[in-house]
């Protein structure tokens, strides 16, 4: 037939976040990777809005760095601006985000993949998944062409049978008119793969000359800047930023809204798929917050070589003529001239809970899956799921068992157990409050926390896994100096707590005792304390984050001993629910059909109960003694 | 997990004349120590002989509790395999009560369902043969003790735990917005607030641990319903039985429109008689409304007194009545013994087809009370009637929750007057909101996502 057939250990299928960092850690880890995608000039496309971060989003690009993920290095690479989120609350909830040049962004990456080892990069459609016995043997494409391989990973994003949506106006593309993938969904569904239909929107783009930023206020970035990646220098990024602008809507705004709500495909019953609650649009805002008298609007550049800003806080898909009343409505954009549409869009997503924690299909075995495709939403969300997923294909390739970071590990952690353990019923976007144990899930501890399992998994180099280890040892002894210096209650040193707004002394303390107080810290105490090393200052930070909150990391520390406990009891993989006696029924369905890796899994399975839980155990013991 | 001391009464109530209340963990044996006190005040449990038993005293601080033998068994000969103490004390409810209160206040924790059995599996004192039994043991206590835990609840102390629940769980989304979303919403000056709202809802928890100490917080007593067509002489019943020489404990007025509940005690056992309206076929909408009510009220019923108007015939309205009782234990009083009688013992006897105990009466002439009450009695302490014995030991689950939630509250007040970062606060103000959701039944992760959305307009 002259088709072409080829033998790859590695397909990604989709370049997008996730597609990104699946097939860069296949490949770096030895793998023969082919990243297929609809289009090689949309690689690490942001379609949507221009910032990498933010709250727990942060934490997350974070985590990927610490792994040995692109994330972090890349947007330290092309940010245009750059912020600390909640510096004066918490360390747990300091979160940072930055704006990204988009094009910069898409382009540096797609750099770092043509010239990383072993993986090519195809711009081709993937339409079938070749399955045999339950296992996959390979993938096909449009073309006919054949790909032999040991592994795959999904990562179609929002592009599966896409549909774009304003107004009576639908098309059946992707994101910013990219060709949709339509022919994978049948193949899936062949192989028993359930699908959703979710609904993403963004707003519209405008050109920046039309905007009057004179009535807007000037949001500008930090002025000392701190970089996602732990590998970069602090001092490479100290450079000038671009400022973003807020402005707001009205009554006005909020009037066009409400007149032309039957024209909103989101009312008028046209969109089918189920939008997320916290990226509502603009419509849905103004219903639902129907007491709300204005809503914040971002104006945000899109990158330094292009003139297109994006619109921050008024996603929409109401048609063309209403979306230029209404951006017209707001005090600045008068005059703006809209470059992009605002638009809706739906695609086809899985029910994440037909995956193991490995990201790995419970009935395809070698096959994989990231990022929107998996029910997320969020350029991190989806970039955090393709490393693990890249590096699960590995690991399963070469016979090795999964990198599965639990709840008390990782924001990953708790991502990937609440995508493939609850039920979903909307893209679903991390957020600190869903990490039980946020205080010690920090940003600033991510290295601490996971580069060790990065070294083991082969993705961190020997150099940086060292460093590691040093600056561990560093804050373990710098904790127990501080513990043991002495601090006499002189008055040179009453004078100095009193310049710092701190109350005298009354018998000499520690100098952990006096980092405790709330308005004192580690940094602040230097002068009193002349025996201090010299040492850079994330190791200050660590220091003070560990001797300030002591108490309340003692105390998460202990609830994650209780929590491993039912973690670590693992539930066999051919676990017959049916020999369970005195199991409740809806308990039984749920279990047989979600299979659950732990004790700890299944407790958090909606309709297992305790005493299903204290049964279960019970007949897993029985077992362990027969 | 393993080796927190655990304690439940662990014989039904009213089935006997002595109640026990088991202990057993690592610190049975200093928990018991510390609310027993011999005689002359000298011995410690801890310095016994395994399989022994002690004469004394519970004592709760200064105030003695109860008169009792204390049976001491070490692990691993005991049933859990543990270090075990069993505290025989007086079959009264309130004895008993007061005795596990004791042990709780003093270290032990109200033990879940099925716990003390599963311990005993777990620590190998069960065969293994017998672990199907022990997991049908789990599954049936659980389910008795949430049905209990809801259905024992009073309607009026569920809705304050479920409002405070619900005020906790909106402070905790409105941090989290902020902290989601700080460009948009703003913390400034919210310590203060929250610091005055947390002084509030830690007097109304207090309100609610006074209550449970004083078994306010519960239904008690076998739940007795008085059913019957109307002017059969239900409510002369309730009055005759309610009586002068006997105390009224609680008056629950209005509780509905149409029922009404009084508590008596007598001879050590607690009735809560509830007076329904009378039954019969009727077109008025609150009339249907009161036969509704008669009939829930009789399918939670331990008891059921059925008065019958012996001076007219038995008709569809008894016939509907019959249906009611189905498999409750139930007497049939024969009212109006005074007049003339239409429906004799052997008739309504013929008429229900099923053995119950008929007493003739007359409620007017105060004749036959006395019968009845005997009867109760007999029917109490050869535990042929009883009630839902779970519900101390779920009393003293909910008390122990409220506590903790009492204590949680504590701390976010001490974390705001410590200047601590707000995001702290949620750490225990979860706590508290996961504390009272142990009682009324509600999980904390979903809902406050949907807390989240719902109440604060986030997201760009």
């Amino acid at each position: 037939m002259g088709r072409v057939e080829e033998f790859i250990d590695v397909a990604v299928i989709g370049a997008g976040h996730a597609g990104c960092e699946a097939a860069l850690a296949a490949a770096r880890l030895g793998m023969k990777t082919v990243m297929f995608t609809v289009s090689v000039d949309s690689i690490a496309l942001m379609p949507c809005n221009p910032n990498i971060g933010g709250s727990s989003k942060g934490h997350l690009v974070r985590e990927i760095d610490a792994l040995g993920g692109e994330m972090g290095k890349n947007i330290d690479k092309t940010f245009i601006q750059s912020k600390m989120l909640n510096k004066s609350k918490g360390p747990a909830v300091h979160s940072l985000r930055a704006q990204a040049d988009k094009s910069d962004y898409s382009r540096s990456m797609r750099q770092v993949l043509e010239q990383t080892e072993n993986l090519i990069i195809k711009q081709m459609e993937v339409t079938e998944l070749l399955v045999s016995e339950g296992i996959l043997t390979g993938v096909k494409t449009y073309s006919g062409a054949v790909y032999h391989c040991k592994a795959a990973v999904l990562c179609t994003g929002t592009y599966l049978k896409a549909r774009c949506i304003y107004g009576d106006i639908s098309s059946y593309t992707g994101p910013n008119g990219l060709q949709a993938a339509n022919y994978l969904t049948d193949s899936l569904k062949k192989n028993g793969v359930e699908l959703y239909r979710f609904k993403t929107g963004t707003p519209a783009r405008i050109s920046r000359k039309s905007v009057d930023f004179s009535k807007m206020e000037e949001q500008k970035g930090d002025e000392t800047i701190v970089p996602f990646s732990f590998t970069t220098e602090p001092a490479s990024v100290q450079k000038e930023q671009i400022s973003c602008w807020l402005t707001y809507t009205n009554e006005k705004t909020h009037e066009i809204i409400r007149q032309n709500l039957d024209r909103s495909p989101l009312y008028s019953g046209m969109i089918e798929g189920t939008g997320p609650r916290y990226c509502p649009s603009i419509e849905d805002k103004v219903v639902k917050f129907a007491d709300k008298n204005r809503h914040q609007v971002f104006i945000e550049p899109e990158g330094i070589h292009t003139d297109e800003m994006y619109i921050g806080g008024m996603s929409s898909s109401l048609p063309e003529d209403v979306q230029i009343d209404m951006y017209r409505s707001v005090k600045g954009l008068e005059h703006a001239e809209i470059v992009r549409n605002a638009y809706a869009i739906e695609y086809d997503c899985i029910d994440a809970r037909q995956l193991k924690l490995s990201l790995e299909f419970k009935n395809i075995q070698g096959l994989f899956s990231a990022g929107q495709f998996n029910g997320s939403s969020g350029y991190e969300e989806a970039a955090a799921q393709g490393l693990i997923a890249g590096i699960n294909a590995v690991q399963k390739i070469k016979g090795k068992l999964p990198l599965i970071l639990d709840r008390s590990e990782a924001y990953i952690g708790v991502l990937i157990d609440d995508l493939v353990t609850k039920e979903n019923r909307e893209p679903y976007r991390m957020m600190t409050s869903r990490a039980e144990y946020r205080l010690l899930l920090r940003q600033d501890n991510a290295d601490i926390r996971l580069t060790e399992k990065g070294y083991e998994v082969g993705l961190i180099d020997n150099n940086r896994y060292e460093k590691l280890l040093q600056k561990k040892e560093a804050i373990k002894k710098e904790i127990e100096r501080v513990r043991k210096v002495h601090i006499g209650a002189g008055k040179e040193i009453q004078e100095y707590l009193k310049v710092c707004g701190s109350t005298e002394l009354k018998s000499s303390v520690t100098l952990a005792e006096l980092i405790r107080r709330p308005e004192l810290n580690y940094e602040m105490l230097s002068d009193l304390d002349p025996e201090r090393p010299d040492l850079p200052c994330d190791i200050g930070e660590q220091v003070n984050i560990y001797i300030k909150y002591e108490g309340y990391l003692q105390r998460q520390l202990n609830q994650v001993k209780q929590f491993q406990k039912l973690e670590q009891k693992k539930i066999p993989e051919n676990m017959n629910y049916d020999e369970v006696p005195s199991l409740r029924i809806e308990a039984r369905q749920k279990l047989k059909q979600y299979q659950p890796a732990s004790i700890g899994q299944a407790s958090r399975i909606a309709g297992v109960s305790p005493a299903d839980i204290s049964v279960l155990l019970i007949y897993l013991e029985k077992n362990l003694h027969l | 997990m393993k080796g927190d001391t655990i304690a439940a009464i662990s014989t039904a109530a009213g089935g006997s004349g002595i109640g026990i209340i088991r202990v057993s963990g690592s610190e049975a044996i200093s928990v018991v120590d510390r609310v027993y006190r011999s005689k002359k005040n000298r011995k410690r449990i801890a310095d016994q002989d395994s399989h022994t038993v002690h004469y004394g005293y519970i004592y709760d601080g200064d105030d003695p509790v109860d008169e009792v033998l204390v049976v001491l068994m070490r692990a691993p000969r005991s049933f859990t395999a543990e270090d075990t103490v069993e505290i025989n004390c007086h079959g009264g409810v309130y004895a008993m009560k007061k005795v596990l209160d004791a042990v709780i206040k003093h270290g032990a924790r109200p033990a879940e369902p099925g716990e003390f059995t599963k311990r005993a599996f777990l620590n190998g004192r069960l065969d293994l043969s017998q672990a199907e039994a022990v997991m049908d043991i789990i599954q049936s206590e659980n389910e008795y003790a949430l049905q209990s835990s809801l259905s024992q609840l009073k309607g009026s102390v569920f809705q304050k735990i479920k409002r405070l629940r619900e005020d906790i769980l909106y402070e905790i989304a409105f941090i989290e917005s902020a902290l989601d979303d700080p460009e948009n919403i703003s913390l400034d000056g919210y310590p203060e607030g929250l610091a005055e709202k947390t002084g509030n809802m830690l007097k109304e928890l207090k309100d609610l641990i006074v209550s449970a100490d004083n078994g306010r917080l519960i239904k008690e007593g076998v739940q007795t319903v008085i059913l019957g067509k109307p002017n059969a002489g239900k409510s002369s019943l309730m009055n005759a039985l309610i009586g002068e020489e006997r105390a009224i404990v609680t008056n629950i007025a209005g509780t509905t429109r149409d029922t009404l509940e009084e508590t008596i005690h007598f001879e050590g056992i607690t009735l809560k008689l509830i007076d329904t309206a009378g039954i019969r076929q009727s077109e008025d909408m609150v009339e249907k409304i009161g036969v509704e009510r008669a009939k829930e009220k009789a399918a939670n019923a331990d008891l059921i007194l059925y008065v019958v108007d012996s001076s007219t015939q038995p008709d569809e309205n008894d016939r509907e009545i019959l249906n009611y009782l189905s498999d409750k234990k139930a007497v049939i009083l024969l009212n109006k013994s005074d007049l003339v009688q239409e429906t004799t013992e052997e008739k309504i006897q013929d008429f229900i087809g099923k053995e119950y105990p008929i007493i003739s009466i007359s409620v007017k002439e105060n004749k036959g009370i006395d019968l009845l009450e005997k009867k109760i009695k007999e029917m109490f302490y050869t535990g042929n009637i009883s009630f839902n014995h779970e519900i101390y030991i779920t009393n003293a689950r909910q008390k122990a929750s409220l506590i903790r939630a009492e204590e949680s509250l504590k701390k976010v007040q001490e974390s705001i007057s410590f200047g601590m970062p707000e995001d702290f606060f949620t750490i225990d103000l979860m706590s508290a909101c996961e504390a009272l959701g142990e009682i009324t039944g509600e999980t904390a992760s979903e809902d406050l996502i949907n807390e989240i959305f719902g109440k604060f307009c986030m997201g760009k």
